[in-house]
């Protein structure tokens, strides 16, 4: 199979404006392409759009927008992995030969519908997400023997790389006694333990290895993929102290990029709580089964990126369609040594999970120079 | 007789295949492993907490029923885990089920 990377990307702040989503998802493929001024947009295939928002068509609507004519235009909605969903359909539209260039563009506005899980009555009266996330949390807490200040050490490292990304949402660094001492929503959750719906976009063009080489001389390609679909409903996952779908997705990304975990350098994980990012960081096995905070304290103390470098979905925000996309361009930054503030150590394997309803579904990419 | 309209009526029942006995959840109308009917069990269930929080002064605790259903159901006393308990209410409010449990 031939390679499959990322040409261009684009993206506009995360923000809590009120502006049509037709507006956000133009100003991000506006960007990329005013970056790109060299893009022929008639070399592209396909135009998916990734949002949980409830406007119709919107993938030709933004066709006709910017100019572009597709073989193929549809939108993609997984709830918060709908980013990198619609990213995987793109490499595959590549890898089949449908398409040899695909725009993904995701947006979502600050009241998006996709936050709640209409169709999950198993949660009873419980369907707002800070509900599984306290589940997680306290399990988390007792099985491994965590506090909640420990777990506030995820929020003021997250708030603090934020703010070195200047479409963050979040412009505050916050201490571990702000996080404990932030609005309770629960006895196991405070506000600053929350990714905050936000509105913003983000677009990345795909392209395959015949004509990437036209459009930019550092292409970051797509190596790994993993995808894991355990359920939908959040009761049904098996634990609710790991992340069951992460663990096979990552697994299935390694595999296929021919890598080990120790191996990559930098990742953004889907840290859409406090508790999500050692649980993430344990199902992909950074580090063994409750020793994620070891790692995050580690990180902390030592001012190293490595783990979310934009901010995570904490720091950032979390657009729900745009945040895998959002991702994805972070770690190709990295890759490409442009990430400015926020760059690491020179790094050469990359890692992007992103996943859906407390874990019921994952993915998992890894990308390389 | 549909899951819903029993639980409407404050009744909670436990939704299994006819054909395989497998219980059923989410409530369906065809079995997810053999694809058969689905009939109601109308009982008075007992549930095993298995994880629990609190908003203000109500809990609200994962309850697994049968080692295979799970819910998640408000109580208004201090829950333990691994405590036996029943559904004392439900219903739908607003599309949405709801249940308390003792």
């Amino acid at each position: 199979m031939s390679k499959i990377g990322i040409a261009a990307y684009g993206t506009t702040s995360f923000t809590k404006d009120d502006q049509k989503i037709e507006t956000i998802l133009h100003k991000s493929t506006n960007d990329l392409f005013q970056k790109n001024p060299n893009i022929d947009k008639k070399e592209i295939d396909a135009v998916l759009v990734s949002t949980n928002n409830n406007s119709k068509y919107l993938a030709p609507i933004l066709s006709e927008m910017t100019g572009i004519q597709p073989k193929i235009a549809h939108s993609i909605e997984s709830l918060c992995n709908s980013g990198t969903n619609s990213i995987v359909s793109a490499f595959s539209y590549i890898s089949s030969g449908l398409a040899d260039m695909v725009l993904v563009s995701g947006a979502e506005r600050y009241d998006s519908p996709g936050q709640i899980l209409e169709w999950d009555n198993s949660r009873g009266e419980f369907k707002h997400p800070i509900f599984w996330a306290s589940i997680f949390s306290k399990s988390y807490k007792q099985e491994y023997g965590i506090s909640d200040e420990e777990l506030a050490i995820v929020s003021v490292k997250n708030h603090k790389q934020a703010k070195e990304n200047p479409n963050a949402l979040s412009k505050k660094t916050y201490t571990i006694d702000e996080v404990m001492n932030s609005k309770k929503l629960t006895d196991d959750l405070r506000l600053l333990n929350c990714s905050r719906p936000c509105t913003g976009s983000a677009s990345i063009l795909l392209a395959s290895e015949e004509i990437i080489k036209k459009y930019t001389d550092s292409p970051i390609w797509i190596t790994g993929i993993g995808q894991k679909t355990t359920s939908a409903g959040f009761t049904k996952n098996p634990s609710l102290s790991s992340m069951e779908s992460t663990k096979i997705a990552g697994e299935s990304a390694l595999k296929m990029a021919n890598h080990n975990i120790s191996e990559v350098d930098v990742a953004e994980v889907h840290d859409a709580f406090s508790v999500c990012e050692p649980m993430a960081l344990e199902s992909l096995g950074f580090t063994n089964p409750g020793e994620g905070m070891n790692m995050i304290k580690k990180l902390n103390e030592t001012n190293n990126f490595m783990i979310n470098p934009r901010g995570g979905l904490i720091g950032c925000g979390h657009p729900l369609g745009a945040t895998g996309i959002s991702q994805t361009i972070e770690i190709a930054q990295q890759l490409q040594n442009t990430a400015e503030n926020r760059q690491t150590d020179n790094p050469k394997t990359g890692l992007v999970h992103n996943m859906s309803a407390a874990a019921t579904s994952s993915t998992v990419l890894v990308l390389e120079k | 007789m549909s899951f819903e309209k029993e639980l409407e009526k404050g009744q909670f029942c436990i939704p299994e295949c006819t054909a395989c006995k497998k219980l059923v959840w989410p409530p369906s109308e065809f079995c997810d492993k053999c694809n058969g009917k689905i009939s109601l069990r109308k009982e008075e269930f007992e549930g095993k907490i298995i994880e629990f929080s609190r908003q203000n002064e109500e809990y609200f605790c994962v309850v697994e029923f049968g080692n295979s259903i799970r819910i998640i159901a408000k109580m208004m006393t201090l829950p333990k885990k691994d405590q036996i308990v029943k559904i004392s209410k439900c219903g739908i409010s607003e599309g949405s089920y709801y249940f308390q449990i003792i």
